[in-house]
């Protein structure tokens, strides 16, 4: 015992480092070199000789940062941030607001089929986005539509097509929201409750003066996630694309990438651009994070 | 205490793996000892036509030392992308079905073999402007051509005659038919121009003559803006504006139900085209009918490709000369050409292929000469040299026309816009270019 003990405290600088390791093999394979390697890309470039058709007249050089200024100063990717922005604001807007309204109608004293409505609103997220695009997708189509025979508007005419591609990010995100928002929800005590009812709150007031403000932190992560997957946007417009001519290879940024790395054969390209779109969610999630932690947590 | 344990525990894990180290090398690898057997050259081979594996378990049951595994893809653009990722991370399958225009884009990427040498028999099963898409107009053989799209015009016969229009000879005649038709049924188009097929509009520039693409000698020539492909354009784009012909794009449910419901009477397609109107407007079998292009002068005969593939090798195979085997197989053998008609629905791109297309498709019931007719069209089909970058331009096409037919703005300012990018892109790449 006390051999083994004494074996135990020479090891012990090690023995954190012996089960992290699993953790730190997989982020450093999965994670960081694929990190590294974009970096590396986007320094570089393809250099042709002549026609470009015989062997050996690619060759790989490096250009310093010749993609990040192209990037940075390419007036289409800063058109689709515009696009995203209005996008953004939209679905962060709507979503949240919904998935806040279902959890506090949720969580009310007088609901009743509680289970099923609570599934109802949850089963959208667990339709995958691509599907759940093309579904929209026919249903927004003129001559198939059952909502074109009521509603006289091109769903995916220059103007609406904004709100339709919102409404299939915001058909299959609210359920998710309003889960955490609930799960929240049903961790207070009900003891505040009984308080406040006796103080004479009705069920408003309660949610407004009690439920809203404890669920605060709940609400800034729902928010700071919703952000950082209003900038990936890509599998909403990317799978409309193909059904109407006004959604553009580059109308969010991401679709730039993608069009870049994959259509274009220009990885260099999109690998200089991922890292500026990486940087612009990174500082817009902590942004936000910077502006309300404050009022959230700034409490204590 | 807590520490003690995890002591143990490490000091166990530890023991376990040298236990296992020590274990391992009292055995002998097995591999080591025996040679290994000459066993079965394994191919794979990425295509996308209907029951290719059908064909390859022929080929596998005839040669047991060369044994394909298909791959089906989803073809288009993306399995293009597709292929070129995958050669360029190391891992290409050994055959690929390349489509024409993308030949170069491959061969530019290095991702293809040059599998000239034992082609001189195979170039004589191929017409002269076939041959030249898979040679790019060097000495270097790229692919084996399998299939062509040489365009004609399918119509729906019944309604035609219902509302009494000719089947139009010229382009003219095609504008006038396509007022008429608005006319008399207001809910009803003669045809559409499709933003999102950059192929189907190369194939009928290339009808008017255009030549976006020339090599003359180590430079790039780029004529996408030349005086046919703009007379195509402005001819659609004013179609598309004074609302004669309408601008949805083809292959969405919408075209779909559009073409079966009898709703769109005309499409510039080509040969490979019952495939299409069988499986996505079941409603018209019997009632659509082909006949050639429309013509920029009376009394021509031209038409132009839209589409059309070829079975390439990979670079980076192992096994090149088992490939080229089975790729010479393919497109040249009698037993081989048949399966692809009769399982592929491919229009074979070999001389002789013509040969065996006997009974009009089923969907074609009501004109048993269907493929007397696609080969009288297919002689006038000229094509022309593909570009390093039809991927940038093919883009760009998709891009500037859906603004262009959205706005219904002038279409030869789009054309100009896919000269302008796909130049610009030669030139970032560093392509030698003339003017």
């Amino acid at each position: 015992m006390t051999r083994r003990r004494s074996g135990g405290a020479r090891d012990a600088g090690a023995v954190p480092y012996l089960f992290l390791a699993p953790a730190m093999v997989l982020f450093t394979l999965f994670m960081a070199v694929p990190i590294v390697y974009t970096a590396y890309l986007s320094l570089r470039r393809t250099k042709v000789s002549g026609l470009g058709l015989g062997k050996n007249s690619r060759t790989e050089i490096f250009v310093g940062l010749d993609n990040y200024s192209a990037a940075i100063t390419d007036g289409e990717l800063w058109a689709g941030w515009l696009r995203v922005l209005g996008y953004g604001l939209l679905v962060l807007a709507v979503m949240l607001g919904l998935a806040l309204l279902f959890a506090l109608l949720l969580d009310s004293a007088h609901v009743r089929l509680a289970r099923f409505s609570r599934i109802a609103v949850f089963l959208p997220y667990a339709v995958p986005g691509v599907a759940a695009s093309l579904l929209w997708g026919f249903l927004y189509l003129p001559s198939l539509s059952p909502i074109r025979q009521v509603l006289d508007i091109d769903l995916l005419g220059t103007g609406a097509v904004t709100f339709s591609m919102a409404n299939v990010a915001v058909w299959g995100g609210v359920g998710f929201n309003m889960l955490v928002l609930y799960t929240n929800l049903r961790a207070v005590p009900r003891t505040y409750y009984e308080a406040a009812r006796i103080d004479g709150a009705g069920e408003i007031q309660i949610a407004l003066r009690i439920k809203i403000p404890i669920m605060m932190p709940a609400i800034i992560l729902t928010t700071v996630f919703s952000i950082i997957a209003t900038i990936q946007v890509f599998t909403e417009p990317t799978t409309l694309r193909p059904l109407t001519n006004t959604i553009s290879s580059t109308w969010s940024p991401l679709m730039k990438v993608y069009r870049d790395a994959f259509v274009t054969g220009d990885l260099y390209s999109a690998a200089a651009t991922s890292i500026v779109i990486a940087a612009i969610s990174l500082v817009l999630s902590f942004g936000f994070l910077r502006v309300v932690r404050n009022r959230a947590f700034g409490e204590g | 205490m807590h520490r003690n344990r995890l002591a143990v525990a490490v000091g166990a894990a530890l023991a376990t793996l040298v236990a296992g180290c020590s274990g391992a090398s009292q055995e002998p690898a097995p591999a080591a000892q025996s040679s290994a057997p000459a066993g079965p050259v394994k191919l794979t081979y990425w295509s996308w036509v209907p029951n290719m594996d059908k064909i390859a378990a022929v080929w596998n049951e005839a040669h047991p030392d060369i044994q394909v595994t298909i791959s089906k893809q989803a073809g288009g653009d993306d399995a293009a992308a597709k292929f070129l990722t995958a050669a360029k991370a190391g891992n290409p399958p050994d055959l690929v079905q390349a489509e024409y225009q993308m030949l170069p884009s491959f061969v530019a990427a290095d991702a293809l073999a040059d599998i000239k040498n034992d082609m001189s028999q195979t170039k004589a099963e191929f017409s002269e402007g076939i041959w030249g898409l898979v040679t790019l107009g060097t000495d270097a053989v790229y692919a084996i051509p399998q299939d062509s799209g040489p365009m004609m015009l399918y119509y729906r016969q019944d309604l035609f005659k219902k509302y009494g229009i000719e089947v139009p000879k010229t382009w003219d005649e095609y504008a006038e038919a396509a007022r008429t038709v608005r006319k008399k049924d207001p809910k009803v188009f003669l045809g559409t121009f499709s933003s999102k097929d950059p192929g189907a509009f190369v194939g009928l520039a290339q009808q008017a003559g255009a030549q976006w693409w020339s090599i003359s000698g180590q430079s790039w020539k780029v004529g996408i803006n030349d005086e046919p492909t703009k007379k195509v354009a402005d001819y659609w784009g004013g179609l598309v504006k004074e609302g004669a012909i309408d601008g949805q794009p083809y292959f969405t449910p919408e075209w779909n139900k559009a073409l079966n419901d009898g709703k769109l009477l005309t499409w510039p397609s080509a040969v490979w085209g019952p495939g299409v109107l069988s499986g996505n407007a079941p409603n018209g079998k019997g009632k659509w009918a082909i006949a050639p292009l429309p013509q920029w002068n009376a009394g021509e005969s031209l038409s132009g490709f839209w589409g059309g593939s070829s079975t390439a090798i990979a670079e980076k195979s192992p096994n090149k000369a088992a490939a080229t085997q089975f790729a010479t197989w393919l497109n040249t053998d009698p037993q081989a050409l048949g399966l692809l008609v009769k399982e592929g629905a491919v229009y074979p791109a070999s001389t002789k292929g013509g040969g065996l297309l006997g009974e009009a498709p089923d969907y074609f019931s009501n004109q048993p000469d269907f493929w007397e007719q696609a080969a009288a069209i297919s002689a006038g089909a000229r094509g022309f040299t593909f570009g390093p970058n039809v991927n940038v331009t093919y883009n760009a096409f998709k891009d500037a026309f859906d603004k262009a037919v959205h706005d219904k703005s002038v279409f030869s300012d789009a054309v100009q816009t896919m000269q302008e990018t796909t130049v610009a892109d030669m030139q970032k790449s560093g392509f030698q270019l003339t003017q």
